[in-house]
């Protein structure tokens, strides 16, 4: 196994989880809120490809994106609205991103079955081109451009238009921002969309490599990008990506450089890492080190 | 625009909290408090710690509401209104915490108040720009909120309410964790508030001294009632007052 192909395909998986760090961080940034549904909505984008198998990509694409989008934002109307309006506690909307998770998983099950769908979309993207004698599949180099576009443009988004500026305002102090006019609802609905976008893509991207799409699928992705969004430091979005790159940039490398063998224990190391990181730099490792100020009385 | 809209125009309205009484279980927070508040005065409420003022000034800005009694904005009854529905209606309040987004530039925490209103972007920047020139913060408008030292993040919260284009503004102690050098600078900008912006301001803070100076009329609260009320001669006369209140501090007035 050489170096170059390692590099390679750590920064793609990198780029990959850094997208479903920037999804997930984007609406706790806004809500206090870890969505662990948010696998859902790669899942689903990833059955609605498999079932455009016949489409033009383009068009399948579009698709895809429509219906995450959508089921993003059914996701915060039918569950995490109402029980905001009821001022449910953050632990019991905890629970209930669990339930949507679940409930999605086993609406998968019963729609399309246990046994998997094909996803074939862009699969032309598997061949590779060479560098200095170093394979590298297309796919790596469309993850990793596209990843660093969208997440440019997620940056530019909230740091350069209006409703961005709600965004940064509720995410800083929600109680605050609401007091000032921002309207709550817009705010957050805006985050589900972009995270919506955000899930399409890895949709699309992901099943080039991984066609085969379960019911399941989303909940290691989700777990994944969730470990480097906490050590990465939840409070702000360059944080969270960097972590999420990380992450998938240590995974990529060592399942390439290590025996199959060897790999097995690989999630075990992760998972440890994240406890020491944890139990050192409680928030996250690019946060800065004065992070968690008491405020002054 | 909201500029040219009559109800932002109206001479002769007030803020009004009539007859208001607030209870929190059995505990008996305000009992029948009036106060008056016309455009381009500045009114002191003071009083020792726990005498309600800031519940009164809860029940004004909508942050609570009040047992009995009702809360008037020019004639209008807003006793149920959520505070950013009186936020656009004219009233703007300060914060005994700053609650600046501290992670947002000094620029935009005041932009973000004034699109909360309805401004377009461009009016928000053009206000954003003027105030922090006005109140001597224009060097630091691209640094982060959470950077500025006390008496300046004190200024951001006045920006943040006059970026409203409120006709009354409500600063609950702004004088707190300043230094007394910093103080004349804040009775200015009270001062401004009221002479530039046309603004009345509700000043409640523990600061005799600046009290006293800055304001028209001051209103004394203890124990949830309206203790005194007069011109700031007539308080610091005030026998009554000097032992609820002035008692040790207010000593060097």
């Amino acid at each position: 196994m050489n170096w170059g192909q390692a590099i390679a395909d750590a920064i793609s998986l990198g780029a990959l989880y850094g997208l479903v760090a920037v999804g997930i961080g984007l609406v706790f940034g806004v809500m206090r809120l870890i969505n662990f549904a948010y696998g859902e909505l790669i899942t689903a984008g990833a059955y609605v490809l498999a079932y455009t198998g016949g489409w033009p990509a383009p068009l399948a694409i579009l698709m895809c994106v429509a219906a995450v989008v959508a089921l993003a934002l059914v996701q915060e109307r039918v569950a995490f609205r109402p029980l905001r309006r009821m001022g449910a506690s953050p632990a019991a909307m905890l629970v209930a991103t669990f339930a949507v998770s679940f409930l999605l998983q086993a609406i998968y099950l019963l729609a399309f079955g246990s046994r998997g769908q094909i996803v074939g979309t862009l699969g032309q993207l598997n061949s590779a081109f060479t560098v200095d004698g170093v394979d590298i599949r297309w796919i790596l180099l469309v993850t990793t451009v596209t990843g660093a576009i969208l997440l440019l443009a997620t940056g530019a988004l909230l740091n350069r238009t209006t409703i961005g500026l709600h965004v940064r305002a509720a995410a800083q102090d929600f109680r605050t921002a609401r007091i000032l006019g921002v309207r709550a609802n817009r705010v957050i609905g805006l985050s589900f969309v972009v995270a919506g976008v955000l899930a399409a893509a890895v949709s699309v991207l992901y099943t080039v490599s991984n066609p085969l799409v379960q019911p399941q699928m989303g909940v290691p992705i989700t777990i994944f990008a969730l470990v480097g969004v906490v050590v990465g430091g939840l409070d702000r979005l360059w944080s969270a990506a960097l972590g999420g790159f990380a992450v998938g940039f240590v995974y990529g490398m060592f399942g390439d450089l290590l025996s199959s063998q060897q790999t097995v224990y690989l999630p075990a190391v992760v998972y440890g890492s994240v406890i020491l990181v944890l139990l050192l730099r409680p928030a996250g490792l690019f946060a800065p080190l004065h992070a968690r100020q008491v405020e002054r009385v | 625009m909201a500029e040219q809209d009559p109800q932002r125009r109206r001479p002769s309205g007030l803020l009004r909290a009539v007859g208001v009484s607030r209870s929190f279980e059995g505990l008996q927070a305000l009992t029948d408090v009036d106060l008056e508040l016309a455009r381009s005065e500045v009114v002191g409420l003071i009083g020792p710690n726990g005498a309600g003022k800031t519940t009164l000034v809860n029940v004004l800005t909508g942050f609570d509401f009040p047992t009995t009694g009702r809360v008037e904005l020019e004639e209008r009854d807003v006793t149920r209104w959520p505070p950013q529905r009186r936020g656009r209606a004219g009233l703007a309040r300060t914060f005994q915490h700053g609650h600046a987004f501290k992670g947002l530039t000094v620029r935009e925490n005041v932009e973000v108040a004034a699109l909360g209103v309805g401004a377009s972007s461009r009016d928000a920047r053009t206000r954003a720009h003027r105030l922090l020139g006005a109140l001597g913060l224009a060097a630091r408008a691209d640094e982060a909120a959470s950077v500025l030292p006390h008496g300046d993040e004190r200024k951001l919260g006045v920006a943040r309410a006059l970026a409203t284009e409120p006709r009354f503004v409500l600063m609950d102690e702004p004088a707190a964790g300043l230094t007394e050098a910093e103080v004349p600078d804040l009775a200015a900008v009270v001062r401004s508030v009221r002479d530039e912006h046309g603004a009345g301001v509700l000043l409640i803070d523990h600061n005799v001294t600046l009290i006293l100076d800055v304001c028209d009329r001051i209103q004394v609260l203890d124990q949830g009632r309206t203790l005194a009320e007069g011109t700031p001669e007539e308080i610091r006369k005030n026998i009554d007052v000097a032992n609820a209140y002035l008692g040790g501090s207010g000593r060097d007035v």
